[in-house]
C-alpha cells in the first residue's frame, strides 16, 4: 500500500513538472479502470434490480390469473424444497469426496503429478452441464437402477429410500450425483488451495513427533483448513442450488413433495421449471417464472456471500 | 492455533507407539499396497463372476473394501494398529480420487462413442432448415460462435479493467466491495443471468424478444467475473520491480500498465479469457431463455432468434424427430462438437500459458 502511495506522489511530482500533460493520460485511465469496476456492481445491483421489476407483476397479481392457478407462495414453494432437497444431497455427497480430493492431490501423490492431478478435476468444471444432463440420463441412470432397487430393497424404511424405484433412472438420486460431480471440483480447489497452505512447521513438528502421515493430516491438516471445508461446501451448494440442465433432463417432474429420492415421481428445482416453462410461456406465466427467479437468486446470493465472508475472515487472520 | 500435536501425548502414545510404527517391529514391504489392491480387484472379479452377477461397479466396490481390510490386518499385524490405520486411510484416499476420476474418464469415452455416429460432413455444413428429420448442425455452430463472441467482446475490456482497477488503482471501500460482489458474482447460477437479460430487454423491447445478443449479455454476466478474477491473478504476480523502475524513467502510470504491466501479464491474461470462453461456451440455461429455437442459419446478433449447440443438443434429445435414434445421434454429435471445443481451448490456454508466460521472478 505504502508502495502505491509513493508512485503516485512520483507520478504527480512528474505531472506537475511537465505542466499537467501527462495527468490527462493518467486521469482519463484511472477513471475508465474506476467506471469498469463500478459497472461490475451496477451489474450485480442491475440484475436484482430488472428481476425485480419483471416479477413484480407476478406478486400482485391475483393467484387466479397465475400458471396452475397458485399463488405465487403456492407455486415457488414445492420448487423451493426440490432445489434444496436436490442441491443438499449433492452437497453431502461431493463434500467428503471434494476434501479426500484435495487431500490427495496435496498431501498423497507424488508433488511432481500433482499439478497435473488438478487440472484434471478442473476439467469436470469445464464439462458443459447440457453433456452432464445428456449422461445423466443415457448413461448414469439406467446403470444406477440396479443400486437404486438394492436400496429400495434393504433401505426402504428410510424415508429417503421408501420407493418404488425409478425403473428408468429419473430419479433425485442420480440427478443429486450427476450434480455431485458437477460441485466437486469447486469444492475441492477450495479446500485444495488452504490444505497446501498449512504451516510447514505443524505438520513437519507432528511428523518429527512420529506421527504417521493420517495423524499429521488429522492433527495439522484438518484443523487448519477447517473453515475452507465449510466455505467450499457451501459455494458447492451454491452451484447445485442453481444448476439447470442436468436437472432439467434427468429428473421426470410431478411437483410433489417428498424426501424419496429413488422414485419417478418428484419435485422440480426451480431452475428446471424455468428451462422447462419458460420457452412456451408468455404474458403472466413469464413474470412468475422470472420471480422464481427472483427467489433463487436471493436463496444463492445469501449462500456465496456467507461462504465468502467465511473466506474473507480466514484470509484476514 | 494452538499446536495440535500435543494431542499426541496421550498414555499409549510416545516411545511406546514409536516403537511400534517400525523400529522395533516389521515393516511391510514397499509393494504391499500395490500387491494388495491387485490381489483384492481380481478376488472381486473371480468372486463375482463365481457369482455370476459382474458389474464393474459392483467389483471396484468389492475390491476397495477387500484391500481396506486385508491391508489393515496385514499392517497391523506386522506394523502395529497407527501404522495400520495410515495405510488404509491412504488407501481410502487414493481410492476417493479413483473415484472422483471415473465421472470424467467415462464421460469422455461415452460421449465420444456416442458422438461419433452422428457426425458428419452434413453436420457441420448444413443447417436443419426446411427439413423435417436430419439436417446439420451449421446453424447451431455459427450461432455458438457468434453468440460466445460477442459476449467475449463484451467481457474482456470490461473485466480486464476492472482488474486493472483492482490491482493498480483500487484502494478503500470501493476496491473491498467490488473484490467481495465479483467473488459473489462467479455464484450467480446461468439460469439467473438467463432471466436477467431476458427482463433487461423486455423492457426495451417488448415481451417474447429473442435475440442472439440477448444470450451474449447473459453469458457476459457468467463470464466477466471469471476474467477479473483471472486477470487479477496475473496482474498481481507482474513483479513491482518493473513498475517501479518504469515510474522511475518518467513514465506516466497509464502508460507503465499498458506497455509494462500488460505485456509482462500476456500469456497469463490470454490463458485466462480462453478459460472463461471454455467455461461460457457450453452453458445451455441462459441461452435457452433468450435466444430462442430457429432452424435456419442467423449471423446478426442483432435480428431474431439463433440457434447454438448447446439449445440444440437439448431440443433435439428433448423433442426428438420420427427416427428417434437419428435425434439423439444428432444431440450427441453435439455434445461432443462442445466437449470437443472446451478440450481444446482448455489444453491451448495451458501450452499459451506455458510457452509464453514471462518469468515474473
Amino acid at each position: 500500500m505504502a508502495q502505491v502511495d509513493t508512485t503516485t506522489n512520483a507520478g504527480q511530482l512528474l505531472a506537475a513538472a511537465s505542466g499537467g500533460r501527462r495527468r490527462v493520460g493518467d486521469r482519463v485511465f484511472s477513471n475508465t479502470a474506476t467506471a469498469a469496476g463500478v459497472t461490475i456492481l451496477a451489474l450485480l445491483a442491475g440484475v436484482a434490480i430488472f428481476l425485480v421489476v419483471e416479477g413484480l407483476p407476478a406478486v400482485t397479481a391475483a393467484a387466479s390469473d397465475l400458471p396452475e392457478g397458485k399463488s405465487l407462495v403456492d407455486y415457488v414453494a414445492p420448487l423451493a424444497f426440490g432445489t434444496v432437497l436436490a442441491a443438499t444431497f449433492a452437497a453431502l455427497v461431493a463434500v467428503p469426496l471434494a476434501v479426500a480430493v484435495a487431500l490427495f492431490i496435496t498431501h498423497v501423490a507424488p508433488p511432481r503429478i500433482a499439478l497435473t492431478l488438478g487440472y484434471l478435476v478442473d476439467l469436470l468444471a469445464a464439462i458443459p452441464s447440457i453433456v452432464y444432463g445428456l449422461c445423466g440420463i443415457f448413461v448414469l441412470g439406467p446403470a444406477t437402477v440396479p443400486a437404486m432397487k438394492w436400496l429400495e430393497a434393504n433401505l426402504g424404511f428410510i424415508p429417503f429410500f421408501k420407493g418404488p424405484a425409478s425403473t428408468t433412472g429419473r430419479a433425485m438420486f442420480v440427478a443429486g450425483l450427476v450434480l455431485a460431480v458437477m460441485i466437486l471440483p469447486i469444492v475441492s480447489a477450495v479446500a485444495r488451495e488452504v490444505f497446501s497452505q498449512t504451516p510447514r512447521k505443524l505438520q513437519e513438528g507432528a511428523q518429527a513427533l512420529g506421527a504417521t502421515r493420517w495423524e499429521m493430516i488429522r492433527m495439522t491438516v484438518l484443523p487448519f483448513g477447517k473453515s475452507s471445508i465449510i466455505s467450499g461446501a457451501m459455494l458447492g451448494l451454491g452451484r447445485a442450488l442453481g444448476e439447470t440442465m442436468a436437472v432439467t433432463i434427468i429428473l421426470s417432474v410431478s411437483g410433489i413433495v417428498t424426501f424419496n429420492l429413488i422414485s419417478q415421481a418428484n419435485p422440480s428445482t426451480i431452475a428446471a421449471n424455468i428451462a422447462l416453462d419458460f420457452p412456451e410461456s408468455s404474458g403472466l406465466a413469464i413474470n412468475a417464472l422470472i420471480a422464481t427467479g427472483l427467489v433463487l437468486f436471493a436463496i444463492t446470493l445469501v449462500t456465496n456471500m456467507a461462504a465468502r465472508a467465511v473466506i474473507a475472515r480466514q484470509n484476514t487472520e | 492455533m494452538a499446536p495440535p500435536v500435543e494431542k499426541q501425548a496421550d498414555p499409549s502414545g510416545g516411545a511406546l507407539a514409536l516403537a511400534s510404527t517400525g523400529i522395533s517391529g516389521g515393516v511391510l514391504p514397499g509393494w504391499a499396497p500395490y500387491g494388495v489392491v491387485a490381489g483384492s480387484a481380481l478376488f472381486a472379479a473371480a468372486a463375482l463372476l463365481a457369482a455370476g452377477s459382474f458389474s464393474v461397479g459392483v467389483m471396484l466396490l468389492g475390491a476397495v473394501l477387500v484391500a481396506c481390510a486385508v491391508l489393515y490386518s496385514w499392517s497391523r499385524a506386522v506394523e502395529g494398529s497407527r501404522r495400520a490405520k495410515d495405510r488404509v486411510v491412504t488407501l481410502a484416499i487414493a481410492a476417493a480420487f479413483g473415484l472422483a476420476m471415473i465421472p470424467l474418464i467415462s464421460l469422455l469415452y461415452e460421449v465420444a462413442k456416442r458422438g461419433i455416429p452422428g457426425l458428419s460432413v452434413e453436420f457441420f455444413t448444413e443447417s436443419a432448415r426446411g427439413v423435417i428429420n436430419g439436417g446439420g448442425a451449421a446453424h447451431a455452430i455459427m450461432g455458438t460462435l457468434v453468440i460466445t463472441g460477442v459476449a467475449v467482446l463484451i467481457s474482456v475490456p470490461i473485466g480486464i479493467m476492472a482488474a486493472i482497477y483492482l490491482t493498480e488503482y483500487g484502494s478503500g471501500k470501493l476496491r473491498r466491495a467490488l473484490t467481495f460482489f465479483v467473488d459473489v458474482m462467479t455464484g450467480i447460477p446461468s439460469i439467473v443471468a438467463g432471466l436477467f437479460a431476458y427482463a433487461l430487454f423486455e423492457i426495451f423491447f417488448g415481451p417474447g424478444i429473442r435475440l442472439g445478443v440477448m444470450g451474449s449479455v447473459a453469458l457476459s454476466v457468467l463470464m466477466i467475473p471469471i476474467v477479473i478474477r483471472s486477470a487479477e491473478e496475473v496482474l498481481k504476480i507482474v513483479p513491482n520491480h518493473l513498475r517501479e523502475a518504469a515510474y522511475a524513467l518518467g513514465t506516466p502510470k497509464w502508460k507503465t500498465i499498458v506497455k509494462i504491466v500488460l505485456p509482462t501479464a500476456f500469456a497469463g491474461l490470454v490463458t485466462g479469457v480462453m478459460l472463461a470462453t471454455a467455461r461460457i461456451i457450453g452453458e445451455t440455461a441462459p441461452l435457452l431463455v433468450t435466444t430462442g429455437v430457429i432452424d435456419s442459419i442467423n449471423s446478426d446478433p442483432f435480428d431474431g432468434r439463433m440457434q447454438n449447440l448447446a439449445v440444440y443438443a437439448y431440443n433435439e434429445y428433448r423433442s426428438p424427430g420420427v427416427m428417434k435414434q437419428a435425434s439423439y445421434d444428432r444431440a450427441w454429435a453435439a455434445a461432443l462438437t462442445l466437449i470437443a471445443i472446451v478440450m481444446i481451448l482448455n489444453v491451448v490456454a495451458r501450452l499459451i500459458y506455458r510457452r509464453y508466460k514471462t518469468e515474473t521472478r
